[in-house]
This record gives structure tokens, C-alpha cells and sequence, in this order.
């Protein structure tokens, strides 16, 4: 399992979500560039996990992905984390609520320095 | 009369809540948390573990490890016991800081203004940290360069500063290492990644240190002083450590004696067969074990004597004792013990950790055999 979610992007229509299964893990909407614009999981109280939370998106946005995950809350952070890393910001429709507290990761910074090590080496 | 208050909160305000939280959070909404902190100011014990000198309540260790049993009676209750409400001490370790450091890091820490992390273990060994350590500092001035990596490390993401443990002189072993106050915001420190594992409420981190400046004024308690200070930490941390699974071995074992009464199968409840009552006879007999030896190991604490042998004694059989009582309490519930509807699933995860954290189970028994027979055994 990487750091980031790298799962082709998926249509977010009901054929598509009624398939998913029902399981515990996160997911990520993207907009038509297929930019990630929310973060979310599927907790043990999501009715019908997965399936169920993406059920009521349907229509919200055009694609999606998903990763079954029972660690859940560790996975969801750790990808708002990561895109932070990424892009300096969190996604646009995470709620400053559901950002608030989380860590900071070097990713980026890391990569800088191991492309440096490498050409200098 | 304490425990009782405490046992009465954790019942009435905490275990209610839990029923609509995610069953692995280990974070209660803020307004919760602001209301349930002035509750534990009133009853006079915010601040568990902070001496009194420095704001904490003034009860000693043996009332302090009865109320780590009570506090750890619910779902979240191994790793998040009351999710914080009771405070704490954190970095133990900052109260034998100088003034200056103490100013920085301690006051700003207990006002909770800033956040610290212990950085210790390292990808070549967490158990003998004297020898496994290979992070770096190498004096420069009046900075010390540091270089390395460490693994497992709570809460570094989150944290302003950190305790960072580096080896300063190589050829000393345990006698060469220093314990360095890092502010997270200096140039090479990088939180290299996330370590997911059992305890999916929660993630450790890994660092890695690039050439990392640390002026000397940020030495805590001496150069090659700080095998000193790990030890020390991790000797009395063994106690409210074994206290915790105590109490949710307490909470598992109650519900498994109810369970046991009104559940029925072919015609009789599960508390008529005999191999139900032998597994909460055993149970009972872990619960009891576990909490003469810490209770033991605290009494020792606070008349000052020493107390390493029977706090690792502590450490072994709560967390060996637990985790067979968990088993068990998660056996007689049937099918109903593995789902996340009960809290059996989370602490027989949780509880699994427990055998490794603060010192594996191998390692208490070398605690052990070592005072038994007098000398070092290597």
C-alpha cells in the first residue's frame, strides 16, 4: 500500500456505487480534471460502508476511488496528510473541522532530498 | 472515596458517550472535552502524574494506579483512557530540565500551549536502546549536528518539540548517549511517514534527521546523560502502563460475567457450564494477579524504594494476564465478541500491543532474571 491513493478515477453513478462493497475504508472524489476534492472514510457506524457513503454523493461530483481499509481513521489521515504534503492545502471540500489537528508530513521535502543525494552522488 | 467518584464518572459521562462515537476514535468533540476537563478540575484531579509542585493533584502512587484502573474502564480506554480528560504529565522527563528549558518546553506543555513527543526507538532496535541507537550528534560550536532516523514515534507529527535520544560518543555504549529537546520546526527534521499498525485509532510516525542543528543550550540533563533518563521513564511508566489493561481486563471480565448470566444455549444459561466458570474463575485469578503485583510496585514507589523488579513484574503479568482475560471475555460473547458492536475486538487489538509497548514481555523477564541472580547477565 503506497502513501498515496493511485486507483484509477471511477464514474460516480449508481451502477457503478451499487457494486461496491460493503465494507469499512476511506475514499476520494475528484472533478472533472480528476483533481481530488474531498477525503472521506467509511467508518463502522456507515450504514452499508463504502457503498452507503458513497451513495449519498451520487451526483456531487464525476468520479471517485475507493480503498477497502479496516484501519480506517489512521488511512483517512494519513491521505489528507499526504495531500497537504502535495499541494500545501486540503482538499476543497474537507470542513476545517475535519482538517483540524492533523500532523504534518514530509513527503515532498523527502523527495527534494533524495532526487539531490542521487544527482549529487 | 476517589475511586468510587472517578468509577461513577467514567460509567455516567464516558461510557454514554461512546455509543454514538466511532468505535475507533480516540478524540471526543471539543465541546465534550472542555466540558468534561472542568468536571475532572472540580473533582480536584486534572493533572494526573504532574507533581504537585507544578499544578497536580497531590495523591500518590498507589491512589493514582487504583485510578488508572478506573479510568481505562471503557472502549477507548487502553490507549485513550477518559480521552485525555484526567491530563497528565506526558514527558515526565522535562521536570529535571533547567530553568531555561523549563520555561520553553515544560510550562508551555502543561498549559497546554505545546505538544511533545519521545524519540527513542529506532529501525535497529527499540528493546536495548542503549546499544541500538544510531542517530548521530556531533558537536559543532555551540550546535550539535544531528543525523539519523527513529520508528515509532507517537504524536511527532502533531508535536512542537520532541526528546530526541543521539549517540554522542560511540565507543561509550549506554554511557554515550544524549537526550536533545528538538523543535519540530528546525531545518532537517522530517516526518518521514506514517507506521500504521493493530492500533488503527492511532499512528506512530517515522522520522528521519538531515544535518539538523541543535544548539547545546537544548541538552536535557548532560551529554551522555541520557540513557539516564530513557530508563528512568521507562521503569515508572510501567506501572500506570499495567494499570490500564488491568482495567479494561476489569471491564471485559464484568461484562463477560453478565453476559454469561443471560444468554442461554440448549435449554441453560452459558453461567451454568462448567467451562464458562473455569474460563471467569481464570480470568479472575488474571484480574487479581495483575493488580497485587502493580499495586505492589507503586506502594514501593512511594516509600522510595526501589521498584524496577516488581514494576516489570507488573508489566509482564498485566499485559500477559489482560490479553488471556480479553480472549476469553471476547470467547464466551460468541460472535457478538468480534464485532465492532462490542469493544472486545478493539482491546483484543490494542491489548496485543501491549505484550511489545514499553518494553516486551523477553525483556521484563531479563528485568527479572537479572535481579534475581545479582549481576548482569551479559
Amino acid at each position: 500500500m503506497g502513501v498515496r491513493l493511485k486507483k484509477p478515477w471511477l464514474a460516480l453513478a449508481p451502477e457503478l456505487v451499487a457494486s461496491l462493497p460493503g465494507q469499512l475504508g476511506v475514499f476520494q472524489l475528484a472533478n472533472e480534471h480528476r483533481e481530488v476534492v474531498y477525503i472521506g472514510f467509511a467508518g463502522a457506524r456507515s450504514l452499508f460502508g463504502l457503498k452507503g457513503e458513497l451513495g449519498h454523493r451520487l451526483g456531487k461530483w464525476p468520479f471517485f476511488r475507493v480503498e477497502v481499509n479496516m484501519a480506517y481513521r489512521t488511512r483517512y489521515r494519513e491521505l489528507l496528510m499526504a495531500h497537504f504534503s502535495d499541494h500545501g492545502c486540503y482538499p476543497t471540500e474537507n470542513t476545517a473541522e475535519e482538517t483540524a489537528g492533523l500532523g504534518r508530513l514530509s513527503l515532498t521535502a523527502l523527495t527534494k532530498i533524495a532526487v539531490k543525494t542521487k544527482v549529487g552522488s | 472515596m476517589l475511586v468510587r467518584m472517578v468509577r461513577r464518572f467514567v460509567r455516567e459521562e464516558i461510557v454514554p458517550l461512546e455509543l454514538d462515537l466511532d468505535p475507533d476514535t480516540d478524540e471526543l468533540a471539543e465541546e465534550d472535552s472542555i466540558r468534561l476537563k472542568a468536571i475532572v478540575q472540580s473533582m480536584g484531579l486534572f493533572g494526573l502524574g504532574i507533581p504537585e509542585e507544578y499544578g497536580g493533584p497531590d495523591i500518590d502512587m498507589v491512589t493514582q494506579t487504583l485510578i488508572s484502573m478506573e479510568i481505562s474502564q471503557h472502549r477507548a480506554g487502553l490507549y485513550a483512557p477518559c480521552y485525555g480528560v484526567f491530563g497528565g504529565a506526558g514527558l515526565a522527563q522535562l521536570f529535571e530540565s533547567s530553568d531555561a528549558q523549563k520555561e520553553s518546553y515544560l510550562y508551555p506543555t502543561l498549559r497546554g500551549e505545546k505538544r511533545g513527543f519521545f524519540g527513542l526507538t529506532e529501525p535497529s532496535g527499540g528493546s536495548d536502546p542503549a546499544r541500538a541507537i544510531q542517530t548521530r550528534a556531533v558537536r559543532d560550536g555551540d550546535d550539535w549536528v544531528i543525523n539519523g532516523s527513529k520508528i515509532f514515534i507517537s504524536g511527532a507529527d502533531r508535536a512542537d518539540f520532541g526528546l530526541v535520544f543521539a549517540r554522542t560518543s560511540p565507543d561509550k555504549g549506554r554511557g554515550g548517549v544524549t537526550c536533545f529537546i528538538v523543535d519540530t520546526d528546525t531545518p532537517g527534521f522530517y516526518v518521514r511517514r506514517i507506521v500504521h499498525t493493530l492500533r488503527s485509532a492511532h499512528y506512530a510516525t517515522e522520522l528521519q534527521f538531515e544535518d539538523m542543528r541543535v544548539p547545546h543550550a537544548n541538552v536535557l540533563g548532560g551529554v551522555n546523560k541520557g540513557f539516564a533518563i530513557a530508563n528512568d521513564r521507562l521503569s515508572r511508566q510501567r506501572i500506570p502502563y499495567s494499570a490500564g489493561c488491568i482495567g479494561v481486563a476489569i471491564k471485559a471480565h464484568e461484562m463477560a460475567v453478565e453476559y454469561s448470566k443471560i444468554r442461554e444455549t440448549f435449554g441453560a444459561p452459558l453461567s451454568s457450564r462448567q467451562s464458562i466458570q473455569w474460563m471467569l474463575v481464570d480470568n479472575e485469578i488474571d484480574i487479581q494477579q495483575a493488580r497485587w503485583a502493580t499495586l505492589e510496585a507503586a506502594d514501593l514507589a512511594d516509600k522510595g524504594l526501589p521498584f524496577r523488579k516488581q514494576a516489570a513484574m507488573a508489566k509482564l503479568v498485566s499485559t500477559e494476564g489482560a490479553s488471556r482475560v480479553v480472549d476469553r471475555s471476547m470467547q464466551i460473547h460468541g460472535g457478538y465478541g468480534v464485532t465492532k458492536d462490542f469493544p472486545f475486538e478493539r482491546w483484543y487489538r490494542e491489548m496485543r500491543i501491549r505484550r511489545i509497548g514499553e518494553g516486551p514481555s523477553e525483556v521484563q523477564r531479563h528485568i527479572i532474571a537479572r535481579d534475581i541472580l545479582g549481576s548482569s547477565l551479559r
